[in-house]
């Protein structure tokens, strides 16, 4: 019986409050900061502050015209774009040598770099040519592209391709090397197929590295997209651009910059949408 | 089935890991192997389940596996090994698909092994959704639904907090009690050694080697009401372990 009185159930209730003493005071909060709370709206708050601003500083004459046309100015020049039907005659160009360049250089650089990061035989061997070639700037071999590709499509495709395809290998096969050993040995410990391997934990544990490689490589697109553009090129974005700078349409160039800009934005929304979808399991 | 461990040695470059490790284990049997840290044990798991070779003896086979087995020597590691990409039931079925077992076959198998497991309601989880527990009992149902006739443990425990280590120990020794499979299983917790193993193998530090093979026969399901007389059984372990244990302490202190 005097058990049972000792085992008695402790309800909430039977546990003492402390009563603070008078003076008591909180502990001082000290933790906090070095946290970043998604604020997505400052963003395009400061884009339009500052376009505002400066528009103000032209309208004004406080920023000269001919130092920097007002934003105002660079969206007229958009609408001319829009009406003469030229927008889409430079998009297009551009988009289609970005879109193929990159879209084959990706494909072959995803698949070398697998290669490299599968077999000891393909690493041994392209590694070392790989990384003598990826330094190189690529638009330093454009005038060679030219000769073996003509001064057409063939030769600024092939820049892009060239430039996307190497930091997409480095990245891919970094990816493979960094996959979780310990997972590997898992898939082999019940006796899965080499491929299924593969496909099931190597290709998704490389997965993140293969797409923040697709960042970088987007991006060195672009520069390349317009370098090429500027050697040679009748339409395109960085046709557009060249031809505002040789007439010192400084509204032009400014409008190109933008469509740049916006084209870049585009593509790291994209992926950033991907990297949401495939990349869903990570925190 | 049964596996015979024959005079297994082993050395990695200049580091002799293993010295002359031979015992049997038979079927329906649990063995639980101690020894003192770095002496050897996950690397003779690893012989076990010929994932690695040694460099002299050899692991042996005897009686053909049970039908319907998939994958007869079965893995749990210590770090659950968990595909994080994949769900609770993608990362049962991943171990099923290479057996050509897909659709509602593989589905009444991943109902059943959740169910043994208390996992049915966590079926569309992703692993960083689940507490360590939940993850190797996931990685146990994964293990079940090849249907072992052998499971090789590596420390499965060892990452978890005590409570739930002695939940999954009661949870173990209950599926063990519904289907009788063999295991080995490695473990630093002399406690968890004399809950679960019918026989113990004491490895003495670098190299290992057998030093004594203790063997229990209370049944599984009677030592946690009887955990009091094998408070002797786990002193006796203690004691062998524990000059070797300090002498294996001191060893890394020097390499160090
Ligand atoms: N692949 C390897 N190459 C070289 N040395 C290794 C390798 N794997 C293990 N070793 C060495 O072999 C020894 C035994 O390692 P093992 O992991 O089998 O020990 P263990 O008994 O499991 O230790 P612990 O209790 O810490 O898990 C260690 O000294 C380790 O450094
Ligand atoms: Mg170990």
């Amino acid at each position: 019986m005097s058990l049972d009185t000792t085992h008695a159930p402790v309800t909430s209730a039977a546990v003492p409050r402390p009563v603070a003493p008078s003076g008591a005071r909180p502990v001082p909060f000290r933790g906090g900061g070095f946290r970043h709370k998604p604020l997505g709206f400052v963003g395009p708050l400061v884009f339009v502050a500052l376009i505002a601003l400066w528009e103000l500083g032209s309208r004004t004459g406080f920023i000269s015209p001919i130092a920097l046309p007002a934003p105002s100015e660079a969206f007229a020049a958009f609408m001319d774009l829009v009406q003469t039907g030229m927008l889409w005659t430079h998009l297009e160009a551009s988009l289609y040598r970005l879109v193929v360049g990159w879209t084959f250089g990706s494909l072959l650089g995803v698949s070398v770099g697998l290669a490299i990061g599968l077999f000891s035989f393909v690493r041994a061997g392209f590694l070392p040519l790989v990384s003598a070639l990826f330094p190189i700037p690529k638009i330093a071999l454009l005038p060679l592209f030219i000769v073996w590709f003509g001064i057409g499509e063939g030769s600024k495709v092939a820049t892009i391709l060239f430039g996307t395809f190497f930091p997409t290998v480095i990245a891919t096969y970094g990816g493979v090397d960094n996959v979780d050993r310990n997972l590997i040995r898992m898939g082999q410990s019940f006796g899965l197929s080499w491929l299924s391997i593969v496909r099931k934990i190597i290709i998704p544990g490389a997965l993140p590295a293969i797409l923040s490689g697709f960042r970088i490589s987007a991006s060195i697109a672009i520069v390349l997209l317009v370098a090429a553009e500027m050697i040679g090129a009748e339409f395109g974005i960085g046709a557009y651009i060249l031809m505002a700078g040789a007439l010192f349409a400084t509204d032009q160039l400014i409008c190109g910059v933008a469509m740049l800009s916006i084209l870049g934005l585009t593509i790291s929304f994209f992926i950033g949408k991907a990297e949401k979808y495939f990349l869903n399991w990570r925190t | 089935m049964e596996l015979m461990i024959e005079n297994v040695s082993h050395h990695y470059g200049e580091t002799h890991v293993l010295e002359d490790i031979s015992f049997t284990l038979k079927d329906g049997e649990i063995i639980c192997i101690i020894g003192p840290s770095g002496c050897g044990k996950s690397t003779l798991l690893r012989f076990i389940g010929g994932l690695e070779q040694p460099t002299s003896g050899q692991v042996l086979i005897a009686g053909e596996a049970p039908s319907g087995s998939l994958n007869p020597l079965t893995y749990i590691f210590q770090d659950f090994a968990l595909l994080p990409w994949r769900t609770v039931e993608g990362n049962v079925s991943l171990v099923l698909e290479d057996h050509g077992i897909h659709g509602s076959r593989a589905n009444a198998i991943i109902n059943d092994v959740l169910a043994r497991t208390k996992l049915a309601d966590f079926r569309k989880a992703l692993p960083r959704q689940l507490s360590g527990g939940m993850k190797q009992r996931v990685a146990i149902a994964r293990a079940l639904a090849v249907n072992p006739a052998v499971m090789l443990m590596d420390e499965p425990l060892s990452a978890l907090d005590s409570q739930t280590r002695e939940l999954l120990l009661d949870d173990l020794v209950e599926l063990w009690s519904r289907e009788k499979f063999s295991a080995c299983y490695v473990t630093h917790n002399l406690a968890e050694a004399v809950r679960l193993g019918h026989k113990i193998v004491v490895l003495s530090r670098r190299p290992g080697r057998v030093r004594q093979i203790v063997e229990i026969d209370m049944p599984l399901g009677e030592r946690f009401e009887r955990m009091g007389e094998l408070e002797e059984t786990q002193r006796h372990l203690w004691n062998l372990m524990r000059e070797e244990a300090r002498a294996a302490d001191m060893e890394l202190a020097d390499v160090a």
